[in-house]
């Protein structure tokens, strides 16, 4: 293995300083002055419903008030994959919720008192609640206009249905398959939605200048394809829009793509000379940002007696709601990676995204696997069990290899699947469980595999421009965002390994698309693998220009000269030394009193030329619509109090192939941080709706988010490294797939204790003693 | 709107308020102080915690004008001469990710160790257990108080 002096080191956090201080500025935290006005929204009290009439007069009445904006005056379409969404509802609301107005005020109070003396007259439509129904002839049609709507070449929707998008993947033959098996399960699992929780809400301030300039500051995860989105929607040209990024208080993906932001960016635009906030709520938060889609997932595998996997048949129904915009994209990418990592010949995936009257569904962590998994991994161990197996060795003999295909034909990337399992059976001490003194607990285990590929289009780009200062040290400019997951930090590691600037003397800031250069999104877990990339290269590129200069004036040829400790040094002249910051800015002074050089400033990109989503439609072969996949394995013991159904996480394992884990302690971060909230998912959280359509419990009295009461008594984050071939140093992305098991593995040590199987998610404490008390009636 | 003579970080402030303005939003938008944040409104989340007194108390749940004659303290005033001890360890044990929760949660320990020199994890858990982080897992904030408090440090 290399020898490297900051890669793979614990290096702190270079914004850590600023954070701990309370010196960091969130979107909120920027002040705007005597100009600044606020946004409050009226939302729709209607699930689906035709928009008869807004009266404003009364709320215009209100002190403070100074303008109140409607659909009619935004009448534009936006959305990342498919422009299927409006900035303000049209003639139609479409989930309890929708903005239909915006009250702008010159205090929130006044903006807040207005918007509640907003009259909507409406005229109800049936509300289609659950995609089961959606998708029935007779039901309402929410998009009757879908034929109409612009979208990215890979999606299929259904016009005349309630189908955004269905995602086909076929391979082998798949009765053959079935004929083959000695046993075959079918069975159906669902999820419900989940909400990210970030702890700062979404908050996004617009100013449109006397000279047509918009502005938006914004808490986001997605800069760049913000101002895309927002130039593309309200007819701008993309030098004229400007966002900028301050530091992000959690995104998990909900801050991702656009969703509210739009709205103060298009106010702005008949606001001229103000700037315009709009700060959501907790309750606005959960109501109309994105949330995680529901899922019924109806699973039939065949298996041989001796393990082998010979079919699988995977259905996914996916409540996306009332726009699909970007979670249809998270259908699309279930849809080819629904096989889990298994090496399974005959294949059949339908992954079809369906409108409902119900919130839009979008990005979160996991982006569709952890809804994938919870029934795949279920299923897993249930048919191991059926056949006496032991389910790790069911899971070891069909683990997906380096080289074999997956789903869509592309061959899997190298990967350290075995070392995992076999890391976690040993963490664990599978099979030999604790035992509980209290009569009235049980103990089970539960174990699951994992994977997760970036789904992003095929041209989802990465840059980086790199200048040094007069003493050497670096400013880094890029535009990903640091959600927390320590992004800065790392990509100061690349650059400083390759120019041997410590990171400490690098500084990276936060996003302001003026002035940064192209980044897609911080999304997908593709951020440290592509954007690293480019900083990777951005370093070379500046190790090169410092090189030439050097054999310029000193004449020692280039492959003799490296960087060490922040000097220019030769290989066969150890006399030569010369530090950095002599020359980075200034140039070196030559005999004749003449300078060289001048100030060294770099650049550096990276696209997956190799990407591409041309699959047949019909059955998702001949492309290569992910660029790679990372793998892993996790377990956990779970203590149950069987008269309660509280659960208690005494242990648990997660094993993750980083490829190359270029800050293991960030890389732990992510496993106790990822299977906490993946642990929520299965415990305590889940989003309840009423027959109308409305949300239940929109804050988080009533939707439990874990405390530091609730975290697993001891976890073993365990790190393999078989390098990724295209990645920097050998990464790949890790941030989101540590929450992917943390479901399946509570489901599978329910049944190991109980011998009860629980298809529904979540697994709270109050459905365990239930079906507890059922068992035992029986 | 009453004038008011808020102690805050030891020096005092006059700020005009309205009788039902909380002290989180008196303290971000009419003094500047920014590191105590908004999460929820209702005191579920913790991310506006300062200390009133040294005691660690929701700043949206309290009015300004109940912390008249008190002494307010965020993390501004903890970091102004150097940082705590407890902030030296949370840098080290890369103890925050998006950051948005620390300031609260940095308060609410700062509380606990006036009272607990050397806590146990159970105290150290219920000391936080009002504040809520999306990034972490918690486990390594117990793992920096665990660290600063153990033997002779």
């Amino acid at each position: 293995m290399k020898d490297y002096k900051y890669i793979g080191t614990d290096v702190t956090r270079i914004d850590a300083l600023e954070k701990i201080s309370g010196a960091a500025i969130y979107g909120d935290d920027i002040d705007f002055g005597a100009n600044l006005l606020h946004a409050e929204l009226v939302q729709s009290t209607m699930a689906h419903a035709i928009i008869k009439s807004i009266d404003i007069s009364e709320a215009l009445k209100v002190k403070g008030v100074y303008k109140i904006f409607t659909g009619k005056d935004f009448p534009y379409k936006f959305g990342l994959y498919m422009k299927d969404r409006y900035i303000f509802a049209q003639d139609k609301v479409r989930f309890v919720g929708e903005q239909i107005a915006a009250v702008i005020a010159f205090s929130p109070g006044a903006a807040k008192r207005a918007a509640e003396l907003v009259k909507v007259e409406y005229e109800a439509l049936p509300a289609v609640l659950d995609q089961m129904e959606a998708l029935k002839d007779d039901t309402a049609l929410l998009h009757p206009e879908l034929a109409d709507y612009p979208h990215v070449p890979w999606f299929f929707p259904k016009p005349g249905t309630n189908i955004a998008h269905w995602r086909k993947t076929r391979k082998g033959d798949l009765d053959k398959g079935f004929s083959e098996a000695d046993f075959i399960l079918e069975d159906t699992y669902q999820v419900p939605r989940y909400a990210h929780c970030a702890i700062e809400t979404h908050v996004a301030v617009g100013k449109f200048d006397h000279s047509g300039r918009l502005t938006v500051w914004s808490s986001s995860q997605s800069p760049h394809t913000q101002r895309h989105l927002f130039a593309e929607a309200l007819g701008l040209s993309h030098k004229d829009v400007r966002v900028i990024a301050p530091h992000v208080g959690g995104g998990f993906g909900g801050k991702a793509g656009v969703t509210m932001e739009i709205i103060p960016a298009a106010l702005a635009t008949k606001l001229k000379g103000y700037a315009v906030k709009l700060r959501y709520s907790r309750e606005q938060e959960f109501i109309n940002t994105y949330q995680r889609l529901g899922v019924v997932a109806k699973i039939k595998m065949g298996v041989k007696k001796d393990g082998t996997i010979t079919a699988l048949d995977h259905k996914i129904y996916w409540d996306a709601g009332a726009y699909v915009e970007y979670g249809a994209n998270v259908v699309n990418a279930v849809g080819l990676s629904a096989i889990g990592p298994y090496r399974i010949h005959n294949v059949s995936i339908d992954s079809v995204c369906v409108y409902t009257n119900l919130p839009p569904g979008g990005a979160y962590r996991g982006f569709g696997y952890s809804e994938m998994l919870f029934g795949l991994e279920s299923h897993i161990t249930r048919i191991a069990n059926e056949l006496g197996l032991d389910q790790i060795e069911f899971r070891r003999k069909n683990a997906i290899k380096a080289g074999d295909l997956t789903a869509y034909g592309a061959k899997m990337n190298p990967n350290g699947l075995i070392e995992c399992i076999d890391k976690v059976q040993q963490a664990i001490e599978w099979g030999k469980k604790p035992s509980s003194n209290d009569p009235t607990k049980v103990i089970g285990q539960g174990f699951s595999l994992f994977w997760k590929a970036p789904a992003m289009p095929p041209n989802a780009s990465s840059s980086a421009f790199l200048k040094f200062n007069e003493d050497a040290t670096i400013n880094l400019i890029i535009s990903g965002m640091d959600i927390g997951q320590g992004y800065q930090t790392v990509m100061a590691q690349i650059a400083a390994e390759i120019l041997s600037v410590p990171p400490g003397k690098i500084r990276v800031e936060t996003p302001d698309t003026d002035r940064n250069p192209y980044e897609w999104q911080t999304v997908a877990s593709h951020i440290t693998w592509s954007s690293g990339n480019a900083v990777k290269k951005a370093a070379l590129d500046a190790r090169e220009q410092i090189l030439s200069l050097i054999n310029r004036v000193y004449h020692y040829p280039i492959d003799e000269l490296y960087l060490e400790d922040e000097a220019v040094k030769c290989q066969t002249d150890p006399a030569f030394l010369l530090p950095l910051k002599n020359f980075v800015v200034d140039g070196i002074m030559t005999r004749d009193g003449t300078f060289k050089g001048g100030p060294i400033n770099a650049r550096g990109m990276f696209m997956p030329e190799f990407s591409s989503t041309n699959g047949d439609p019909e059955t998702s072969q001949g492309g290569h619509p992910n660029v790679h996949y990372t793998v892993g394995a996790a377990a956990l013991n779970l203590e149950i109090d069987r008269e309660t159904g509280k659960m208690r996480v005494l242990k648990a394992a997660l094993a993750i192939d980083a490829g190359k884990a270029l800050n293991p302690d960030l890389v732990r971060g992510q496993i106790t941080g990822g299977l906490l909230q993946g642990l929520a998912t299965v415990l305590y959280e889940d989003m309840r709706y009423n027959d109308k359509g409305k949300l239940l419990n929109p804050n988080f009295t009533d939707y439990k988010i874990p405390t530091s009461m609730d975290v697993p008594d001891e976890i073993i984050p365990i790190i393999v490294e078989v390098p990724q071939p295209d990645g920097p140093f050998g990464a790949r992305g890790i941030g989101e797939h540590t929450m992917l098991p943390a479901a399946p593995m509570i489901a599978n040590a329910v049944e190991d204790a109980l011998g009860i199987r629980i298809k529904e998610m979540p697994i709270t404490a109050e459905k365990v003693a239930l079906a507890v008390l059922n068992k035992d009636k029986q | 709107m009453k004038e008011l003579i808020l102690k805050v970080n030891n020096e005092l402030r006059s700020v005009y308020v309205e009788s039902n303005e909380i002290l989180l939003d008196v303290l971000r938008e009419k003094l500047g102080i920014k590191s105590p944040k908004c999460g929820c409104e209702r005191g579920d989340c913790g991310a506006c915690t300062v200390l009133l007194d040294g005691k660690a108390v929701r700043s949206c749940l309290v009015l300004a004008v109940e912390a008249e004659g008190h002494s307010i303290t965020t993390v501004e005033g903890i970091s102004a001469e150097k940082l705590s001890a407890l902030q030296e360890s949370f840098i080290q044990f890369n103890s925050f990710q998006c950051g948005y929760c620390a300031p609260g949660i940095i308060l609410a320990v700062t509380e606990l160790l006036e009272k607990h020199p050397k806590p146990s994890l159970e105290e150290i858990k219920e000391s936080i257990a009002g504040n809520l982080c999306r990034c972490t897992g918690y486990t390594p904030i117990f793992d920096a108080i665990m660290d600063l408090t153990k033997g002779d440090k």
